[in-house]
């Protein structure tokens, strides 16, 4: 019926999670870390549209919640570098290792 | 499984996909990160019309490889990089090892949970008039959510506004 399994979306969906939560959690720099986020959130948007085509109940559905999944992604972003740029105005830094004011 | 043009362009997709990524974290200089990281955006955009999802693949290329790729550059300059990631503390190595194997052991999980799964669907017409289905279903299904959405937004973008503004009168009264 198709040319390409479910099974292999679902694992591109998966490697480029996985490559996302790498960078995100090692990266030191604070813009790599938010884009490291926006490709996790993208691995889910495959996901998502993957289902809504060949899941159990295939409709239009899992295309809604990745439309939604985008907004609040863009939203997300806006507010990330919003506050990354305040921080860099106090401290000078982008980097993650001493962004801790609110610690002590 | 036979080559169709399908599975041929899914895995060319895939390829320029996944490489995008390993360059992301391979690569030394943070602009050259985030062009790395356009690719996968477009690939995504692609992997989306071989799911039937055309107004999806037209929001990835417009929102993502357009808006939030901008937005990234605009905040690597505006800040001040030193471009070369500076040799790592001495616990950084272990705890870099420690990170990638609980990484490929999520991985290896989760592959053992789809790599034989199928679920035998009848297809179903998505790619026929796909922006209308995803209007028709939005406004009549999901129109409070979507509502909700506008409201998210406008909150995000004040909250961005007053954020990242410069407070001189603030600055003024602290000297």
């Amino acid at each position: 019926m198709n040319g390409v399994p479910v099974s292999a979306y679902l694992a591109l969906a998966l490697i480029l999670f996985c490559i996302g939560l790498y960078g995100a959690l090692t990266k030191r720099n604070t813009i790599i870390v938010l884009i490291s986020i926006e490709l996790m959130l993208n691995a889910v948007n495959i996901n998502l549209i993957t289902f809504s085509k060949m899941g159990i109940a295939p409709s239009i559905t899992g295309q809604i919640f990745a439309v939604f999944v985008i907004a609040v992604a863009a939203a997300e972003v806006a507010v990330g570098i919003a506050i990354l740029l305040a921080l860099y105005r106090n401290r000078k830094t982008v980097n993650i290792d001493e962004m801790n004011e609110l610690k002590h | 499984m036979t080559f169709s043009g399908e599975f041929l362009a899914f895995i060319l997709l895939a390829l320029v996909a996944i490489s995008g990524g390993v360059l992301l974290l391979n690569l030394t200089k943070v602009v050259h990160m985030v062009v790395a990281l356009v690719f996968t955006f477009i690939s995504i955009a692609g992997i989306y019309i071989l799911l039937s999802a055309e107004f999806l693949a037209v929001v990835q290329v417009l929102i993502y490889s357009g808006a939030i790729s901008i937005i990234m550059l605009f905040g690597i300059m505006l800040t001040k990089h030193n471009d070369e990631e500076e040799a790592t503390a001495k616990g950084g190595k272990w705890r870099k090892a420690f990170l990638l194997l609980g990484v490929l052991a999520f991985g290896a999980v989760f592959y053992a949970g789809i790599y034989n799964l199928d679920f035998g669907s009848t297809p179903v017409a998505l790619h026929e008039n796909n922006a209308e289905q995803i209007g028709i279903s939005l406004f009549s299904d999901y129109v409070i959510p979507f509502e909700l959405m506008s409201v998210l937004l406008l909150v995000a973008f004040v909250g961005a506004i007053v954020l990242s503004k410069k407070d001189e009168e603030k600055e003024g009264e602290k000297e």
